[in-house]
């Protein structure tokens, strides 16, 4: 009996970048669900992550755009300076409010309004990072039904982050970066 | 009934009675950077249910202007996206050149950091005596900051870097007076901008403008109340007017998309066709 998933969220801190290309580049370009990414990144950098792992994968990933709708098929990274959020109707939502855990784009941020509108159809996945950031919003999508997946902190090049969620809620999956993304296709029976 | 629903029917009482009470309409505020603010202020004032924010709200003016001062958090700097500015002064300013007058609305001005920055451009342009700026808000409390021009004079370094990544051609320091803790922007600025109160959810349009600033605002609006205000934006403008939006904002999505062309994608940079 397999449950249907709607979504999956993805956090990220130091040492995000390569993690989160050797999770991406194990989607197919078909891919049947979207995937929604924060990754911590300095105040003022420029797209060069959404392009850089675009270059690097199959499926599509680009930077999240205020009220764009949000499509199976594609990765969307959240810009620099902006949190990244969830609305009801299923489309992407930024502002530049107070940073949350002394970061903006925050993953709690992400996590929770994604948690709020996709509940138990929601898969959200902390990797590598010197934060604490993406615990609570973990936390969270445990609390609402969804399914959690924490990278090994063993395997991370910051293990802060996965460990602090891992402290705070029952993780469903603790597993190496390199099992993440086969994980990911097999929840939805994608062909790789 | 589910608590998601619960809390959704509280929160659209909530609205309900903030628009019944003090005229402020946030009923088509997109709806996941509301309910994060509600619920910060929720865990501040030791309230579990939205529901208990009402009667805070009707008797207790001073938690609705708290309450008020959440909505309008905007997290603002001067030559915020420097290249943006840069990009007026290398392409827009010729155009603005060539008329008599300049009018320039900066919408959504929060604490002024925008205001500022654009005269700064236009005086080095040559162009602030023949210009006027108008910036406004919905927040009295950041529009009174926005007026006396006063910023804490730790953001100055970040605001000189901006400023000269913005094609500043002067030293930044030649614009505000320090004192102590504090910088303050020096007159000739402020006279050019006329600070006001404007509800973009009720009032209309007052002068016809050569240059819209409307960056980082739309962002907190749905579609509905999006295409309303970009709607009264572009009845607002002459033909051929800019219009600046946010770096991750585009019209593509609403109503008005026809009614502009893209003179900088990148940029976010607009301008209004001729009509008809």
């Amino acid at each position: 009996m397999k449950k249907s998933y709607q979504a999956i969220v993805i956090g990220a801190s130091m040492g995000g970048m390569e993690a989160l290309k050797m999770i991406l580049a194990q989607l197919p370009d078909n891919f049947s669900l979207p995937v929604i990414v924060v990754q911590h990144q300095m105040r003022d950098s420029d797209d060069f992550l959404a392009v850089y792992l675009n270059r690097h994968c199959a499926i599509k990933v680009k930077e999240a755009c205020a009220h764009e709708l949000i499509l199976p098929a594609y990765v969307y990274i959240a810009p620099a300076a902006y949190h990244l959020l969830i609305e009801e109707d299923k489309t992407l939502s930024l502002s530049v409010d107070l940073p949350v855990n002394y970061s903006i784009p925050s993953i709690d941020v992400l996590f929770e309004s994604a948690a709020d509108v996709y509940g138990e159809s929601l898969v959200g996945v902390v990797l590598t990072g010197a934060s604490a950031d993406g615990s609570q919003g973990l936390k969270k999508i445990k609390a609402y039904g969804g399914l959690t997946v924490v990278q090994d902190p063993n395997t991370a090049e910051a293990p802060k982050m996965p460990s602090a969620a891992i402290k705070v809620t029952q993780i469903d999956h603790i597993l190496p970066p390199d099992k993440i993304g086969v994980f990911l296709r097999e929840l939805t029976n994608d062909e790789g | 009934m589910e608590d998601k629903q619960l809390e959704a029917f509280e929160i659209d009482c909530l609205l309900g009675a903030i628009l019944l009470r003090y005229g402020y309409d946030f009923r088509n505020y997109a709806q996941a950077s509301l309910k994060r603010r509600i619920h910060n202020r929720l865990t501040l004032s030791n309230l579990q249910h939205v529901s208990e924010m009402i009667p805070r709200i009707l008797y207790d003016e001073h938690f609705f202007s708290e309450f008020l001062c959440d909505m309008s958090i905007t997290v603002t700097e001067m030559f915020r996206n420097p290249e943006v500015f840069k990009f007026i002064r290398e392409k827009v300013v010729d155009k603005l050149r060539t008329y008599s007058r300049i009018n320039i609305w900066n919408v959504g001005c929060a604490t002024g950091e925008e205001a500022y920055s654009i005269a700064i451009i236009l005086a080095e342009e040559g162009l602030l005596n023949k210009t006027h700026i108008y910036a406004t808000d919905y927040d009295n409390q950041a529009l009174a900051v926005a007026k006396t021009g006063i910023y804490p004079a730790n953001v100055m370094q970040q605001y000189t870097e901006n400023y000269l990544k913005a094609g500043g051609r002067q030293s930044f320091s030649d614009y505000y007076q320090a004192r102590y803790e504090s910088a303050k922007m020096k007159k000739n600025l402020r006279e050019k901008i006329t600070f006001a109160n404007h509800n973009l959810m009720q009032d209309g349009s007052f002068a016809e403008m050569h240059l819209i600033l409307c960056r980082n605002v739309l962002i907190y609006f749905n579609q509905t109340l999006q295409n309303s205000v970009l709607s009264l934006l572009r009845d607002s403008m002459v033909h051929h007017g800019y219009l600046v939006l946010g770096d991750k904002e585009t019209l593509d999505f609403s109503s008005v998309a026809n009614d502009f062309e893209s003179v900088d994608k990148q940029r976010r940079i607009y301008r209004k066709k001729r009509l008809r």
